[in-house]
């Protein structure tokens, strides 16, 4: 579950990036979380992995109490999350396969573990066909599959994304957003942060609507200017 | 979560190697600055054993005056064994002190005209530390008489300031050179930390903990390190035994012992090894720090 309230981040150049925001995210909800350029969007999700902390307010994550969490319980938090972003930071000189194994790995997974798991999360993203291809070998879709498929290896009970679909053409939009609604019929809670409207409206999902660093809607579409 | 040894062994060697010029470089720098460091040490140390020996043959001569009787004598021996820097004293007879005589002495006119009485009893009195022999051979010249006290030339003089010049020089490159490799080790970790900070973010970004990203830079620098001890002591073996060879041959150094590098090679294996991990694992803690950080 995630839980933010009256939660303020001002940045150390002053910049007021949230000014009181309050959301609750239930386990298995899919929620887009929309708004403006500099609404603030990308500083929540910061702020949900402990990258930043806020200024004031309440913030718990899976369990996790994020304004007084120590730096041994980080990783733990992280592990339950899974983070896609626009630019898929995949590792270029690490095949599909590679990059998947590298982050089960990094957690401390067995080779056992990963030899199973890797092709159940491949075949998931449809991408059983491409292991042994280097990031630069796929497409755009492909990349960002590839990037989803990692968020999930290591079976986090929640999905972050952040404009996963930015560098996207509209018809692989749609599929990626498909396929998220797919992880998250299986059980995942998945928040997509997102500006475009068009592929929100096509989904009968919860919308979060922020605006200058407060919510300014919470329903069933986008209806942002 | 336990250690996976060969995953992180695997990921430093693959570090060592992704920048092999660099490694090798470092190694080379490594190597010079634990040879410099592991000379002068060698040197300080063959002085300090020198010393010893030195130390160890160096007698004051106490002679004692005809004119006392044996317990006179005894009541002497007894004072001067109390002196501080005293290790041991030996009563020497004239019969004896003759007889050490005639074996040292290879001319045999004088062998043949030296009779007992030209002798006199002596104490052979041995000091614990040559720097304060002046001292103590006053205080036995204060028992016996200033007469009456002999002292060996002064050729501790000359070693003892190379001892302490050694040891005073070898202490601070020690040190200089300590932080100098340090230094660089960290330099080319940090290099490493540069060319994988996608993976280190991605790593953090799924929760690796900072144990485990820290662990293949660790073996790193433990192996940049171990390295560098390996040749560093290989070539010091080389080096100490050619110059101990060419010591050993020169006539002029005749009354130079140098202690072999056989009766020695595992305290320097061990130093060589320590310093190189110490080094090595040093430098990459001192790299990987500030990474850590965010
Ligand atoms: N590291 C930072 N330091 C200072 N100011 C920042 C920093 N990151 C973001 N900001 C500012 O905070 C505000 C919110 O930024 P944020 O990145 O959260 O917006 P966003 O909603 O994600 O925008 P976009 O849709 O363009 O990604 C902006 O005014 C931005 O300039
Ligand atoms: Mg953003």
């Amino acid at each position: 579950m995630i839980r933010l309230n009256n939660i303020v981040k001002e940045y150390e150049n002053g910049t007021h990036a949230l000014r009181g925001v309050t959301m609750k995210i239930e386990d298995g909800e899919f929620v887009f979380l929309v708004g403006p350029s500099g609404s603030g969007k990308s500083t929540i999700i910061k702020l949900l992995t402990g990258e930043i902390v806020a200024n004031s307010g309440r913030i718990a994550v899976n369990g996790f109490n994020l304004m007084n969490i120590s730096d041994r319980q980080v990783p733990l938090l992280r592990r339950s999350i899974g983070v896609i972003f626009q630019d898929f930071r995949l590792i270029e000189k690490k095949t599909v396969y590679e990059n998947l194994s590298f982050a089960m790995r990094a957690v401390g997974a067995s080779p056992r573990l990963v030899r199973g798991r890797i092709p159940y999360v491949l075949e998931l993203v449809g991408l059983s066909d491409k292991t042994q291809q280097f990031p630069h070998e796929l497409s755009g879709g492909e990349q960002q599959r590839v990037a989803i498929a990692r968020a999930l290896v290591n079976n986090p009970s929640t999905i972050i994304a952040d404009e996963p679909t930015g560098n996207l053409d509209p018809s692989r939009s749609l599929e990626i957003m498909r396929l998220l609604g797919r992880i998250n019929e299986l059980g995942t809670t998945v928040v997509v942060v997102t500006h475009e409207r068009d592929l929100v409206n096509r989904f009968q999902k919860r919308v979060i609507s922020l605006e200058n660093g407060v919510v300014t809607g919470d329903g069933v579409s986008y209806d942002a200017k | 979560m336990k250690h996976d040894f060969s995953y992180f062994i695997r990921e430093g060697v693959g570090n060592l190697f992704s920048h092999g010029f660099m490694s090798f470089a470092t190694v080379g720098i490594t190597v010079a600055c634990l040879l410099i460091m592991g000379t002068f040490s060698l040197v300080a140390y063959n002085a300090e054993m020198l010393l010893r020996t030195l130390e160890s043959e160096y007698e004051i001569l106490a002679f004692i005056d005809d004119g006392n009787s044996a317990a006179q004598t005894q009541a002497i021996g007894r004072r001067i064994a109390e002196l501080p820097n005293v290790k041991s004293v030996e009563f020497i007879t004239r019969a004896e002190a003759m007889t050490a005589f005639e074996d040292r002495t290879l001319d045999d006119y004088l062998r043949a005209n030296i009779s007992e009485d030209m002798f006199r009893d002596r104490y052979a009195v041995f000091v614990n530390d040559l720097n304060l022999v002046n001292r103590t051979a006053d205080q036995v010249r204060a028992i016996v008489g200033e007469k009456n006290v002999r002292v060996d030339e002064d050729i501790a003089g000359g070693f003892i300031l190379v001892r302490n010049v050694a040891g005073v020089v070898s202490f601070a490159l020690i040190i200089i050179l300590l932080v100098v490799s340090v230094f660089i080790i960290s330099n080319t970790i940090r290099l490493t930390t540069f060319d994988r900070r996608d993976e280190i973010a991605i790593m953090k970004m799924v929760g690796a903990t900072n144990g485990f990203i820290r662990w293949p830079f660790v073996y790193e620098g433990f192996l940049l390190g171990l390295l560098s001890a390996i040749f560093a002591f290989a070539l010091q073996w080389l080096i100490y035994a050619s110059v101990a060879k060419g010591i050993d041959a020169a006539d002029t150094l005749k009354f130079l012992d140098v202690v072999p590098f056989g009766s020695i090679w595992r305290p320097v294996a061990a130093i060589f090894g320590g310093a190189g991990m110490v080094i090595g694992i040093g430098g990459s803690l001192t790299a990987i720090h500030k990474f850590l950080q965010v």
